[in-house]
């Protein structure tokens, strides 16, 4: 398991390193004019020192090499339009606390309100329970995410009686937005928790224990449950750590300043320094995120064996 | 025991004694439901499976009714009285017909520059649709290929996982950015940018799928026989996942009309000029503050989905019917 993991961290900073690069490299093959605000009346001398400036000219291996050595120093250069001049992790320090706050609730709230929604329906299969559960789940994923934000928003607000503008001390304007963003989780966790309850409630051991007397109940949670939420394990770390990802529909609907759609501003704005500090966050995140998930699966079930994972089978 | 035995034989062959050679020896003639009782049976797979599914009343309903959402979206055009999409509509006195609320003159209404929301639905559902069904065939393609070498060949999965790891930390939004540098935004372009990040998804749910049934008895028989691993492929494996990849086909089609309405959202959708639900649904948003304008957000949202939930049901029905278990 140690050596598993040893191996495996290692390989993580690969994979790391190599998405970077190509990163790295994407951004470098930009058409150079979303660098200049006033691209049209420059000449090109003009262009060529603002491209020396930003250090765009040197071969692409020694711009490679240098961003690699300031990373490994702790930096990670500093915002060239986005905030000028200020840096990339100031201005990131400043935007994932808001992120993860917003997420985390949401993440608390989906899996609160989910998992007993998936229990409750594979329950009472096919009676009222599931049809009505089917139901909210069908609508929340045919309706678009961005077009019931909306709907949430216009009647919330007023019905809670809170302005348009945010205020992050009031607890009272993070209800919607973490109601909001919890929706599509609700109805994730539901969907899956059903789906792996009811296969789970055909096998033997079902049976046995049918057989041997215990209560409906007891079987439901003690047996069925923890063995359907093995598969679904996997998933909680990511969504944990994806809060740091932040939604790019609630944030700009409430004006919450936090990381989504900062990716896609600064990708636009050729804000390249910026990109590449958010691409490491977000790449960091997706591979601890299956690492810890993999772990909770192996705490949870101990059946199932990482070092033999791959090789065996 | 023996003696029971003794007894039964002596006896038989007492009768066989006072019996003929014809009647001892005669041809059976050939009845089928005799036949059929056997355990011959002309078992079809995929008639069986269409049976199944034609006994889902709803899903079959849905299918109907999708049909002839998909023919009409051909056909609008050619209607009498239909307006063109993307014409400015003005009145007698050379006014533009702006935010006209549905009527008679304009089925849906107008949209803030006066064009004809109603002829706009149906050419944005069209290409939506045509949309869907592109990356869908797109992703089926090269994501069964490459998932189910992925699976099957350990040699490659190690190689593959990495890849997927890097295609999936690579945001889309710089992939889809540069290539809307490179190539015109235009229907073609947005499947390629699509299909160039989402082949991964596919290839990885069939990779995921080939690795818990490679190693069946069955399989396992079969590669002892010495069956060639294509055929194992084709005639093994592939058959065991019809109905998983059909439920998966089923979903990606709305799934990528849904990432249409958010590149669009982004910026980065198609222009104005080819109407799609997505570039509709973004020009609705911006008028929900008014109650009266909402109409140009709800039809939209209405025509999505409607498609959604029934490429949702179908699938979920198909997939049930796709299952041998549940044939009778």
């Amino acid at each position: 398991m140690v050596k598993y993991l040893a191996k495996r961290i290692a390989r993580s900073f690969l994979t790391l390193a190599v998405i970077l690069t190509v990163v790295f490299c994407l951004l470098r093959f930009m058409p150079i004019e979303g660098y200049f605000q006033n691209f049209d009346k420059m000449t090109p001398q003009q262009i060529q020192v603002g491209l020396k400036e930003m250090g765009l000219t040197d071969p692409l291996p020694a711009q490679i090499l240098r961003f690699f050595n300031d990373l490994l120093h702790g930096d990670l250069g500093v915002s060239r339009i986005y905030r000028t001049n200020v840096s990339v992790s100031r201005i990131l320090a400043d935007k994932v606390p808001v992120s993860i706050k917003l997420g985390l609730w949401s993440m608390v709230l989906s899996l609160v309100i989910g998992l007993p929604l998936g229990a409750v329906m594979a329950r009472y299969q096919y009676r009222w329970p599931d049809r009505l559960g089917t139901l909210f789940i069908v609508c929340i994923q045919a309706v678009p995410a961005a077009v019931y934000y909306l709907y949430l928003q216009l009647y919330g607000s007023s019905l809670l009686d809170v302005g348009l503008l945010f205020k992050m001390e009031d607890p009272k304007y993070w209800l919607l937005p973490v109601f909001s963003m919890s929706l599509g989780n609700v109805a994730f966790y539901g969907m899956w928790l059903r789906r792996y309850m009811v296969d789970e409630s055909n096998r033997d051991y079902v049976k046995l224990a049918k057989a041997k007397g215990l209560s409906e109940g007891e079987i439901m949670f003690k047996h069925i449950f923890r063995n359907a939420f093995v598969p679904l394990v996997q998933y909680i770390p990511t969504a944990f750590l994806n809060t740091v990802i932040g939604s790019i529909y609630i944030e700009s609907l409430y004006s919450i300043p936090g990381m989504g759609g900062l990716l896609v501003m600064v990708i636009k704005k050729h804000d390249n320094a910026m990109v590449q500090g958010i691409v490491l966050l977000y790449a960091c995140v997706g591979v601890l995120g299956l690492l810890f998930g993999d772990i909770l699966m192996v705490m949870l079930d101990p059946r199932i064996s990482l070092g033999r994972k791959e090789g065996d089978r | 025991m023996m003696k029971q035995f003794s007894y039964r034989h002596a006896k038989e062959s007492q009768l066989m004694d006072h019996m003929k050679e014809s009647d001892l020896f005669t041809f059976a003639e050939f009845k089928e439901e005799e036949a059929e009782r056997t355990g011959y049976s002309n078992y079809s797979y995929w008639k069986s499976t269409i049976q199944a599914f034609f006994k889902n009343r709803g899903a079959v309903v849905l299918l109907v009714f999708l049909i002839l959402l998909l023919i009409f979206t051909f056909i609008q055009p050619y209607l009498p009285g239909q307006y063109d999409p993307n014409k400015i509509l003005n009145d007698a006195n050379g006014m533009h017909y702006r935010n006209v609320p549905p009527g008679k003159v304009f089925l849906l209404g107008t949209n803030s520059i006066g064009q004809d929301l109603w002829a706009r639905i149906w050419a944005g559902t069209r290409t939506s649709l045509l949309i869907g069904i592109l990356v869908t065939i797109a992703e089926a393609i090269i994501g069964i290929s490459v998932g189910v070498i992925w699976g099957y060949v350990r040699k490659v999965d190690f190689i593959l996982t990495e890849i997927y790891n890097i295609i999936d930390n690579i945001p889309n939004t710089i992939i889809l950015i540069l290539i809307s540098y490179i190539l015109k935004p235009s229907v073609q372009t947005l499947v390629f940018a699509m299909c160039l990040t989402g082949w991964i998804q596919m290839a990885r749910f069939i990779r995921n799928q080939i690795l818990i049934i490679r190693d069946r008895d069955y399989n396992v028989a079969s590669r002892c026989l010495g069956t060639p691993t294509g055929r194992i492929i084709v005639k093994n494996l592939l058959p065991y996942l019809v109905s998983v990849i059909m439920l998966r086909m089923a979903l990606t089609i709305p799934a990528a009309i849904g990432n249409e309405v958010f590149i669009t959202y982004i910026g980065l959708g198609l222009p104005v000029d080819i109407p799609s639900l997505g570039n509709l649904i973004n020009e609705g948003r911006v008028l929900i503050t008014s109650a009266a304008l909402r109409y140009q957000l709800i039809y939209p949202t209405i025509i999505l989905s409607f498609v959604t939930i029934s490429f949702y049901i179908i699938g979920n029905a198909f997939s049930d019917a796709a299952d041998p278990k549940n044939h009778v």
